[in-house]
């Protein structure tokens, strides 16, 4: 099997100070890859050089695309790298007013992205939308509300719909569930993972909550200082950590 | 101070030039909005001072001038800037659209066919269609580069999910030969479809936003849309009251607190030319009964 994204040496540096170095790893179809570590970790700059927010210094970013195959997606123009974001790619940001326009309304919201591949018929868009807002659990009739009219978990869940409208193949999360109360935070997980199930969706989650990749993740990767220093899978990295910092990290979760 | 204080038409010969040059890169490169280094002018912005700066370049001795204002000759914009020109250029004026050369436009196209011969000049107030979607000028400069034009159905999406049908009725965004999203200044999408394959030249002035963008003749313009919302440049359903004109976009003026109204043509020198040839609207056929009786 081809690996969807093939990550290999990047490295990231903001001035003289360490974003992040020599990371490099395979993520294959249908996968989902947790990034954890303590803030400052560089797994948010990580992020970034993937999904082609930031370049990175050095390192190259093969993403298998529909119809030509693997490319370097930082060598990619502009224009190219823009139209892979708004098709094959999906970025759910930690705030979703970062994610979201905040005044249009939800149909609006999740209608943009069809829109912007070329949908002009307002009846299948809004079917679209409808169709989107209901599998994330938002009612049909909040479709011409506003986000700053809904909750915190329901703009995420917005969000996540906004970005799976146009039938991603690959997902970046960057704290998907920050700032959300246990409760919400535990529908919204479970929905993602159905999410993720049913649409073969290949994930990269950065996070520092352990729980959530323990849920969601397969794979995992340990950063601190901006080095990978443990991967492997979910189960085996928590339950039997090697690196000393990731024992730290798991004797940390409090426990109830 | 004598008017030969002035050098022709306001602006000095250098200012013109490069006024010039945007107005034929914007001629070459059809709706995009070229940067130019907008002067001030003796009214304040948003009374046309990107309009006149455009016209001041465009203007040679022998052109004829007309200035409308919402249509009309004999609104104070349209006569300061008329007499503007009267003094600064000693240029011949006309109300007649047909003997005009270059005409000076705020909000309105004339409804008489536009030919060849004539440049028509907008007033641009806010250059930029994307604006109210994406506030970062970078942002929405990049959106034109890359043809991003999603967000300009957003907004149009809106306007059907709140109203169920598509509200924007002036400033009505166009797609230009099929590349550049354009702001047409805000005239009533009425007057959309006349900017499309119109043999005159038509330059877009936005002095305070510092912007000049261009039609050549005979360009492709249209109008956004959906497919199930197709676009419809709708007027009021009523003829002039008077000078009975069906075609024509109307004015709604309230004659009193009873209710009372009226609807009247905004293009004036259109009304005046049907009404001496001898047209009659509801209004003036009754006034000449009660006349007569």
């Amino acid at each position: 099997m081809t690996p969807l994204l093939q990550v290999s040496d990047i490295s990231k540096y903001y001035g003289t100070r360490l974003g992040c170095r020599d990371v490099s790893f395979d993520l294959f179809p249908g996968e989902v890859m947790g990034i954890v570590g303590e803030s400052g970790s560089g797994k948010s700059t990580l992020l970034g050089c993937l999904a082609g927010q930031f370049a990175p210094d050095t390192g190259e970013v093969l993403f298998d695309t529909r119809g030509e195959g693997a490319r370097d997606t930082l060598k990619l123009s502009e224009p190219e790298r823009r139209m892979l974001a708004r098709t094959d790619w999906a970025f759910v940001h930690q705030h979703a007013r970062e994610g979201l326009r905040m005044g249009v309304s939800a149909g609006g919201n999740v209608g943009e992205r069809l829109m912007a591949v070329g949908a002009r018929h307002y009846g299948d868009i809004r079917d679209q939308a409808i169709d989107w807002l209901g599998r994330v659990e938002i009612a049909e009739d909040r479709v011409d509300d506003k986000p700053t009219a809904f909750s915190g978990g329901m703009q995420q869940r917005l969000q996540i719909a906004r970005n799976l409208v146009t039938g991603p193949r690959l997902v970046f999360m960057d704290e998907p569930t920050g700032g959300l109360d246990v409760s919400v935070q535990a529908r919204l997980l479970d929905l993602l993972r159905g999410l993720v199930r049913e649409m073969g969706l290949s994930a990269i989650i950065v996070t520092h909550d352990l729980a959530v990749v323990r849920l969601l993740a397969d794979r995992l990767m340990v950063m601190k200082d901006g080095h990978v220093v443990e991967t492997g899978l979910t189960d085996q990295v928590l339950d039997d950590p090697q690196h000393g910092y990731t024992q730290l990290l798991v004797s940390s979760v409090l426990q109830v | 101070m004598t008017d030969n204080a002035y050098n022709f038409a306001y602006l000095d010969e250098q200012t013109k030039r490069m006024i010039r040059r945007a107005i034929l890169k914007g001629l070459a490169v059809p709706g995009y909005q070229v940067p130019f280094a907008s002067r001030e002018m003796p009214m304040p912005y948003g009374w046309g001072t990107g309009g006149v700066q455009v016209s001041a370049a465009t203007l040679m001795p022998e052109d004829t001038l007309k200035v409308i204002d919402q249509g009309a000759d004999d609104t104070t914009n349209a006569v300061s800037i008329r007499k503007f020109f009267e003094k600064t250029a000693g240029v011949a004026t006309t109300e007649d659209t047909e003997k005009a050369t270059v005409i000076q436009t705020r909000h309105r196209i004339p409804e008489t066919p536009l030919s060849e011969n004539q440049v028509l000049v907008y007033q641009v107030p806010i250059p930029e269609p994307l604006r109210f979607l994406e506030p970062r000028e970078t942002e929405t400069r990049k959106m034109h580069s890359l043809e991003e034009y999603g967000l300009m159905h957003v907004k149009l999406y809106e306007d059907i999910s709140q109203h169920g049908a598509i509200a924007t009725s002036y400033a009505y965004p166009v797609k230009v030969e099929g590349r550049y999203v354009m702001d047409p200044s805000p005239i009533p999408k009425f007057d959309n479809p006349k900017m499309s394959n119109c043999p005159a030249i038509q330059l877009f002035g936005a002095g305070r936003e510092q912007r000049i963008y261009a039609l050549p003749p005979y360009t492709k313009v249209v109008s956004l849309d959906f497919e199930d919302h197709p676009f419809d440049p709708s007027k009021a359903e009523h003829p002039c009251n008077l000078c009975g004109a069906e075609d024509s976009y109307l004015d709604e003026v309230i004659t009193d607190d009873a209710g009372g109204r009226m609807f009247v043509c905004s293009d004036t020198d259109y009304c005046r030319a049907r009404r001496d040839m001898g047209h009659q609207g509801a209004q003036i056929a009754a006034m000449e009964e009660e006349a007569g009786a």
